[in-house]
Order: C-alpha cells, then sequence, then structure tokens
C-alpha cells in the first residue's frame, strides 16, 4: 500500500478540435493539500471534473487509481460513494431551501419516503459544529452571507463521508476574514486524516497551507513541487504558469498614438444587489487614439463590471464618477447614449448578452444600428443585406448565407457576427471583454488583425482578458484590476507576465 | 428546370401553414356538402371571427416580445360594457364613444405592461390579474345585466357592407373594382421589389416561380371577391381587418420597431445591450393589444348589439392558440402576422365547419385543443429536423 490516496496517471482528454488535457499525471499523497495552479483554461477543473466522474470513464484515457483500487467513475455519486467530493466555485446550494435541507440534498434522513426531520436537523447540527459555523440549520441558505455558504458546501461534503476534499477557488468570492477561516478548516481536515485538493489563483493562500504544488499549462502538468523539502519559491511558480512562446502569436502593428478620447475619473460602482459593496473603486482611467489598452485581471476582479457600467450602467449601481469624451464629459447613463457617443461594449458572454441566436446573421449585424439601414423608419431590406454580407465577406465569417441563423455558427464566427454587429455601429471606441474566450488558434488571430485595422483607422480599442500573453502581446499599455481597483499600470513594451501576475496576487 | 422545382420547395414551405388552411377548408367543403364556400357563409365566418383576428394581431406582437396577455377577453367585455353605458345609457355620441373606447382600451394596456415592463412582474401574473379585474369591472359596469340595443350607426360597424358605388344589381361591383386594384398594386410591388433586386445583383425566384405565384393570389382573391360581391358585397369588418393586416405586416417586417420587437423576444439582455429601450418597448406592444382588443370589443358589441357580462369568456385563449398555431415561438423572437391570422382563421373554419355539421360544441372544443397540440408539435418536429 502506497502512501498515496490517489494517483492519475497520463490523463487527456480531448474535446471537438481542442486537447483539453495532455498525458496529465497527479499523485496526491494522504493526508495532505495539494494544490493545484495554473491560469484560467490551463486544465485545472477539467482534470477535477475527470476525477469526479463528471467526465465518465471512456471519455478520457488514462488511470485513475484512488485508495489503491483503480477507479472506473461514469458519474459524479460513483465518486461520491467512494468519498471523493467536489466543491464547485459556483456553489451548487438551493437558495430558498434551509441549511439542513441543503446539506442532506440527495441523502435525505428518510424512512421509507418520509424525512426524518429530527434526525436532519441534529445531524446538520453536529455537521455544523464541525466546520465552525455558527448558523441555525433551519436558516435558508439565501440569507446567510457567500463565505458561510461555502462552509455549508463543506458540511455537505463531510456528510457523505468524504476522504478526498476537492475545492475549486473556494476563496474567489470570499473577503480575507473568511478566506483565513476557510484555510484554518482545511488545516483541521488534515489533522483528522481528510486530504484536499485545492485550486487556486491565490499564491500566497497556496503558500500557506499546501504540502505540494502541481502546476498545470495548457494542459500539461508542468511539475510538482514538494513544500515539505524547504521553501518554495513564487517566482518559480508563476514561471510554471505563464512561460510559454510568444512568438508568431499576433500580428504586427506600428502603434500612432493620439490624444486622450476616453477618460474615466473615479469611477465607483456598487453591487446592484448588496448596497454599499464596492464592485468598482475609484478607478481612474485614460485612452488614446490609435491605442490598443489591455485590462488584465482575474474573473471577478471588477473588468466587467467596470466596462459595462461605463457602457450605459448595465452593471450595477453607478454610486461616483464621470466619463470624459474628447475632453468633454459625456452623459453615458443609457446604453443609446453611450452609443451616440460613439462607444461599443462587446460581450465576454456573446450567447447570453450579444447574439439573437434565434434570428439571422443580417439582423444581428444590424441590430445595433438599424437607422443607418433605415430611411423614415422603414428597413430597406436590400440595403442591409449588402451591408451585413460586406461584413461576412471583409471579416471570412464561414456561413452557408447571411440567412443563417447565429446558432448554428461556430464560436470565432459567432464573435465576428458580434464584432461586426458593433463595428456596423462605426464607434470610435470600443471595448472587447475577453473578444478570445473560446475560440481556436487560428480564429484568434483573425480577431488580432481586426483589432490592428481598427487601431490604423484611429480608432481606440479596451481589450479585457484572462490570458496574459494576449494582453501583453497585443496591447500597448496595460491596467491591472484586482478586487475592483486598479493595482498597476505598465507599459506593455516593457512588462512581463510575471510582473502582471504579481500585480494580480 | 431543377432549379425551379427547388424553388417550388422552398416555397412551399414557407407557405406550408396556408397550404393547410386551403386543405381544412376543402375538407369542410365537401363534409358540409359545399355551404362552407356558399356566399353567405363566407361573409358569416368573416363577422363571426372579426375579433379573434384582431387580437391575434395584437397578441402576435405580445409574444414575439416574449410575453403572454390572457386579459383580452376581458377587456373585450369591459369596452363593450363602457360603449354600452356612453352610447345607450348617457346618448354620447357614436364618434366621440368609439374615439373614448379605443384610448381606454390602449391606456389599460400601457397599464398592464407598465407592472410587466418597469416592474418586471411576470406577464402571466400581471394580465391574469387584468383578466379578473375587467371581468369584475365588467359586471359592476353593467351591474350584471345586459345593456343595449345600440345606435344604429354603431350597429354598421360590424353589420354593414361597403356601399357600392357603381350601383351593381346582381354583383357589387365596387368590391370587384377594389380586388382589382388590390391585385394590381401587389403585382406592382412584387416587380418592382424584383426589379430592385436584380439592378443589385440579388438571386431572385425564377420567373415561372413568381407567375404562379402570382396567378395563385389572383385566384384566390378573385374567387373571395367574386363570392362576397354575390352577396352583399364587402363587409365593413373585413376593410377593417384587411387595412389592419397590411399595416401591421408592414410594421413587423419592414420597420426599425418591428425588428426591434423580436430582438427583444430573440434575446432582451442583448437587444438591451445594442440600445434597443427593452422597457419602452414592452410596454408599448401590451399598449397596441390593449388597443386592437378595445377595436374588437366595439366590434363584438356592435355585432351582438348587446353588451353583456359575459362577452368575451375565453377569447384570451382562441386568440393565444391562433398566434401559436401560427408558428409563434412560446419563447418569443418568432412568428409573423399573416401567421396569427392563418392560425386564427384554422380555428375559425373549424367551428363554423363543424358547427354546421351538427358537431357540438363539446366535441369541437376537443378537436381544437387536438389541432393546436398537432400544429405546434409539426412546428417543433419540423424545426428539430432542419
Amino acid at each position: 500500500m502506497s502512501d498515496f490516496i490517489l494517483s492519475m496517471c497520463g490523463i487527456t482528454k480531448t474535446f471537438p478540435g481542442v486537447k483539453a488535457l495532455d498525458n496529465v499525471s497527479l499523485d496526491v499523497r494522504q493526508g495532505e493539500i495539494h494544490a493545484l495552479v495554473g491560469e484560467n483554461g490551463a486544465g485545472k477543473s477539467t482534470l477535477m471534473k475527470v476525477l469526479s466522474g463528471i467526465y465518465p470513464h471512456g471519455d478520457y484515457s488514462g488511470e485513475i487509481t484512488y485508495q489503491g483500487n483503480e477507479c472506473r467513475f461514469r458519474e459524479i455519486s460513483d465518486s461520491e460513494k467512494a468519498g471523493i467530493v467536489i466543491i464547485h466555485q459556483e456553489l451548487a446550494l438551493i437558495p430558498y431551501l434551509s441549511i439542513a435541507e441543503n446539506i442532506f440534498l440527495g441523502n435525505e434522513q428518510q424512512r421509507g419516503g418520509v424525512i426524518d426531520w429530527l434526525l436532519t436537523y441534529s445531524k446538520a447540527q453536529e455537521l455544523l459544529d464541525m466546520v465552525g459555523l455558527d448558523e441555525s440549520p433551519g436558516a435558508r441558505v439565501t440569507d446567510i452571507g457567500v463565505g458561510k455558504q461555502q462552509l455549508v458546501e463543506i458540511a455537505k461534503a463531510l456528510s457523505k463521508k468524504v476522504q478526498l476534499l476537492i475545492l475549486d477557488e473556494p476563496t474567489a468570492t470570499l473577503n480575507e476574514q473568511d478566506s483565513e477561516k476557510l484555510l484554518k478548516l482545511l488545516l483541521e481536515f488534515k489533522k483528522q486524516g481528510i486530504s484536499s485538493i485545492l485550486i487556486s489563483h491565490k499564491l500566497n493562500e497556496v503558500e500557506q497551507v499546501a504540502d505540494s504544488i502541481t502546476i498545470l499549462r495548457d494542459g500539461a502538468a508542468i511539475e510538482t513541487l514538494d513544500c515539505r523539502s524547504g521553501e518554495i519559491n513564487e517566482e518559480h511558480i508563476i514561471r510554471g504558469m505563464v512561460g510559454r512562446d510568444l512568438t508568431h502569436r499576433f500580428p504586427e502593428r506600428d502603434a500612432h498614438i493620439g490624444e486622450v478620447v476616453l477618460e474615466i475619473r473615479d469611477w465607483t460602482v456598487n453591487h446592484p444587489l448588496h448596497e454599499g459593496r464596492k464592485v468598482v473603486e475609484d478607478v481612474n482611467m485614460t485612452l488614446r487614439k490609435g491605442e490598443v489598452l489591455g485590462i488584465a485581471g482575474l474573473m471577478g476582479s471588477g473588468r466587467t463590471e467596470l466596462a459595462m457600467s461605463v457602457f450605459g450602467r448595465s452593471y450595477g449601481v453607478h454610486a461616483a464618477g464621470k466619463v470624459f469624451i474628447n475632453g468633454e464629459e459625456a452623459d453615458v447613463s443609457t446604453v443609446s447614449k453611450a452609443i451616440g457617443h460613439g462607444v461599443a461594449y462587446v460581450t465576454e458572454d456573446r450567447k447570453t448578452y450579444g447574439l439573437l441566436l434565434d434570428q439571422t446573421i443580417k439582423e444581428n449585424i444590424t441590430l445595433a444600428n438599424l437607422e443607418e439601414v433605415a430611411s423614415r423608419h422603414v428597413i430597406d431590406q436590400n440595403q442591409e443585406v449588402l451591408c451585413s454580407s460586406s461584413f461576412v465577406d471583409q471579416f471570412n465569417i464561414k456561413c452557408s448565407g447571411i440567412l443563417q441563423k447565429a446558432l448554428n455558427l461556430s464560436g470565432g464566427n459567432q464573435q465576428k457576427v458580434v464584432l461586426s454587429k458593433w463595428l456596423f455601429a462605426d464607434p470610435d471606441i470600443l471595448i472587447l471583454d475577453e473578444p478570445t474566450r473560446g475560440i481556436d488558434v487560428g480564429a484568434k488571430y483573425e480577431i488580432y488583425t481586426i483589432i490592428n485595422q481598427l487601431v490604423e483607422e484611429g480608432k481606440a480599442v479596451i481589450v479585457i482578458s484572462s490570458e496574459l500573453p494576449e494582453i501583453l502581446g497585443l496591447c500597448d499599455r496595460i491596467y491591472v484590476m484586482s478586487e475592483g481597483r486598479i493595482t498597476g499600470e505598465l507599459n506593455a513594451a516593457e512588462a512581463s507576465q510575471e510582473e502582471i501576475m504579481r500585480h494580480i496576487l | 428546370m431543377s432549379s425551379i422545382i427547388e424553388a417550388f420547395k422552398n416555397n412551399i414551405r414557407q407557405y406550408s401553414m396556408l397550404i393547410a388552411l386551403i386543405a381544412i377548408m376543402l375538407f369542410f367543403q365537401v363534409l358540409t356538402g359545399g355551404i362552407l364556400l356558399k356566399p353567405l357563409n363566407i361573409t358569416n365566418l368573416v363577422l363571426q371571427n372579426s375579433y379573434i383576428l384582431i387580437m391575434a394581431i395584437g397578441m402576435l406582437l405580445v409574444i414575439v416580445a416574449g410575453h403572454i396577455d390572457l386579459s383580452v377577453g376581458s377587456i373585450v367585455a369591459f369596452i363593450g360594457a363602457t360603449s354600452a353605458v356612453m352610447m345607450v345609457n348617457l346618448h354620447i355620441n357614436v364618434g366621440v364613444t368609439i374615439v373614448a373606447c379605443l384610448l381606454l382600451g390602449a391606456l389599460i394596456g400601457a397599464w398592464q405592461g407598465f407592472w410587466v415592463a418597469y416592474i418586471k412582474i411576470p406577464s402571466f401574473i400581471v394580465t391574469l390579474a387584468g383578466m379578473l379585474v375587467f371581468r369584475g369591472l365588467t359586471l359592476v359596469m353593467l351591474q350584471g345585466a345586459s345593456v343595449g340595443p345600440f345606435p344604429k350607426a354603431f350597429q354598421k360597424i360590424s353589420s354593414g357592407f361597403i356601399p357600392d358605388f357603381f350601383g351593381g344589381k346582381d354583383v357589387h361591383i365596387t368590391t370587384m373594382v377594389i380586388a382589382v386594384c388590390f391585385l394590381l398594386a401587389i403585382v406592382f410591388v412584387e416587380l418592382r421589389s424584383r426589379s430592385k433586386k436584380m439592378a443589385l445583383g440579388f438571386a431572385v425566384s425564377p420567373k415561372p416561380v413568381l407567375i404562379f405565384k402570382l396567378l395563385g393570389i389572383s385566384a384566390a382573391v378573385l374567387y373571395l371577391c367574386s363570392l362576397l360581391a354575390s352577396y352583399k358585397g364587402l363587409p365593413n369588418v373585413l376593410v377593417v381587418l384587411f387595412s389592419l393586416t397590411v399595416l401591421y405586416a408592414f410594421i413587423t417586417t419592414q420597420t426599425v420597431t418591428g425588428r426591434r420587437i423580436f430582438a427583444l423576444g430573440g434575446n432582451e439582455q442583448a437587444a438591451k445591450l445594442s440600445g434597443v429601450k427593452t422597457r419602452r418597448l414592452t410596454l408599448l406592444t401590451f399598449a397596441n393589444l390593449g388597443l386592437l382588443s378595445a377595436l374588437a370589443g366595439l366590434v363584438f358589441a356592435a355585432r351582438l348589439n348587446v353588451a353583456t357580462p359575459k362577452a368575451g369568456t375565453s377569447f384570451e385563449l382562441d386568440v393565444i392558440a391562433a398566434c401559436f398555431i401560427g408558428g409563434a415561438s412560446a419563447s418569443g423572437g418568432v412568428g409573423t402576422v399573416i401567421g396569427a391570422l392563418i392560425g386564427a382563421l384554422v380555428m375559425g373554419v373549424m367551428n363554423n365547419g363543424m358547427s354546421i355539421m351538427g358537431i357540438g360544441i363539446d366535441w369541437q372544443q376537443a378537436i381544437k385543443g387536438m389541432v393546436l397540440l398537432f400544429a405546434v408539435f409539426f412546428d417543433v418536429y419540423n424545426k428539430s429536423k432542419n
């Protein structure tokens, strides 16, 4: 019997067109906290989905040995029976049910289909004591904070006799205090012999609690560091996470940067539901003509919220701050006013916020600027066909014709349709939120080329991206955001991924 | 030749609902021993279904915008009662009453639209409340009794026919003149659109298809109009209905506002982020349906020549069913005015045909329900195949 509770060996998982995991191996010792680090899209979550049976056996290649036996989980309940419990970043709690009901959801304390409430509540209380949560088991989940909800999830895991606990970025949405508490709990579990896998972007936390660290990059395990054998070096981890070849992934461009076109001053935005919770705080930012400006930061750092709040207050509650366009204060309080001032925002979630999926390419492209193809409110259908066809040709959108529904296009082509829509509105300032998310390398290059063309025409572009190489390869200047604030401003030519990471963390 | 067959196939798919309607008409024509398409019955068919058709147009816009309105039947009753109280009890002028009732309808629609668009209460709940409220207010206003009869001028809305300026004896000549003018207009619009497209180098449907289509439309229009002309000519209601159809078909397919309603129903978030004023537009679609429901209420009251508390009961179900039979999507963003009208006619012809055959109201309901289910199933099945 080895001292490993889990050995994943040679795991390879492919999605159509993408190799998400390439021969990854991961060994977790009995009773240790094993950290898994890597950039967004490095394959951490995919690896954990393979482990927990969300991707069933046969869907991937490679072997999983758990507690000495080879495992072939077909669904998540199989892995839970074996004592492997995963807690996702997005909590899977039912908001209007009580804490106790949530803990025993799917595992109800029952006799012949009738719930034994006494047993449910007393057991729930025991579990809450174990995780140190001071709430009544009868309280509704929606009435307690995110930090406490996280603890409910852990209590739920404990109720399933967990042997190996997997936490996917558990502290991403927690404040300092709650994070501290959670990490202490993990150390407590370790004493009781429960092993954990911790996925996190916060290297200081990882250093604090981890016994081993495995670094993933582009679907491959780069190395595993043993923290017990001495000091680990943060620089070393970061280099492992980001180090990759940067040549020829971005088209060349000569920057011709002009005067300031957009200035955001003292911009503060509150959360739409939690009054007083600042999502964007005191942001000051300038954008120049002909410039590609990058905003780096993790998901949830306030990047999207900043962009959407500037674009017609589409997110949150405006608390303070002004926007100046070409030196004059501009009213951007509604989307149509923002568009009128020449601002366009291309969303990070094209399916939810960008496309009319059930409608044609043509109707999508002209939506934001229908007046352009209409006279006296009546649409000139022929003109509309000409305009949308010209975008399809220009951007090489692969489709059967402009009457094809947006639903049936590939991700890259959908993104080009959304871009076309906004370029048809002829903006001076274009905000692109994760413009290359979920699209393949070739389409990425085409999108980069379009961005370069735009700035050469004298437009100004803001690119929000989680991919640091993209930010570095594409932008002239970079702001780094973290927890709603600007934590750094860098000149792209002199910046490095390590430096950006330092500002993020 | 194969390209022509291909074009025919494409067009047939497009007109499948129309073909279904024609099939149903022929079916009942045979079963009723030729009564269905008798001039008198055709006129009746139009008059019987006019209020459903009028409301189907408005409902279509609401459904395309992603909502539903259950209150239209109650609005029909409420407006009918209002008009009766104004004209019969208070002796207010017919013209003033009509205008006031239409405005009241629009206001009721706007009121419900306000709750849906600005307070974000689901339309199902808002209009369910409206259904109860306006049915109740109708009873209050009529004090449980029927009020009538209406002035002659008002009755003419439903029972009148356009005058014959040419004084034809057996045939209503004006009706035929209007039909011919209408056909000439269609031919002109089709040819102009075709030549514009050809000038821009777009693909156009081959000439035989165009000719076939125009001949088909001409035959249908001339046939129906000659039937009507051999009775009393065009009913006033049909003229109103026809004008509304052209107007709303134009709005939905050719104007900026129409397109934005489709965008709103297709993806409200995306529409909002594209600068569409989604709340105002939602309110507008409800106000519009309120207006059309008020018109339907007036037509219905004029037809019965009395306002009753029970008027318009379960009209909302017929109207909603018409939209869905006509291919509108329950999740919004998809649907056509013509489709909704064909849907309403399918229901109307079935009602009429089964009544003539002496089938009881019980079986009629059951059969209509199954038709609704199968029509939507057919639609869903077709979509999944593509």
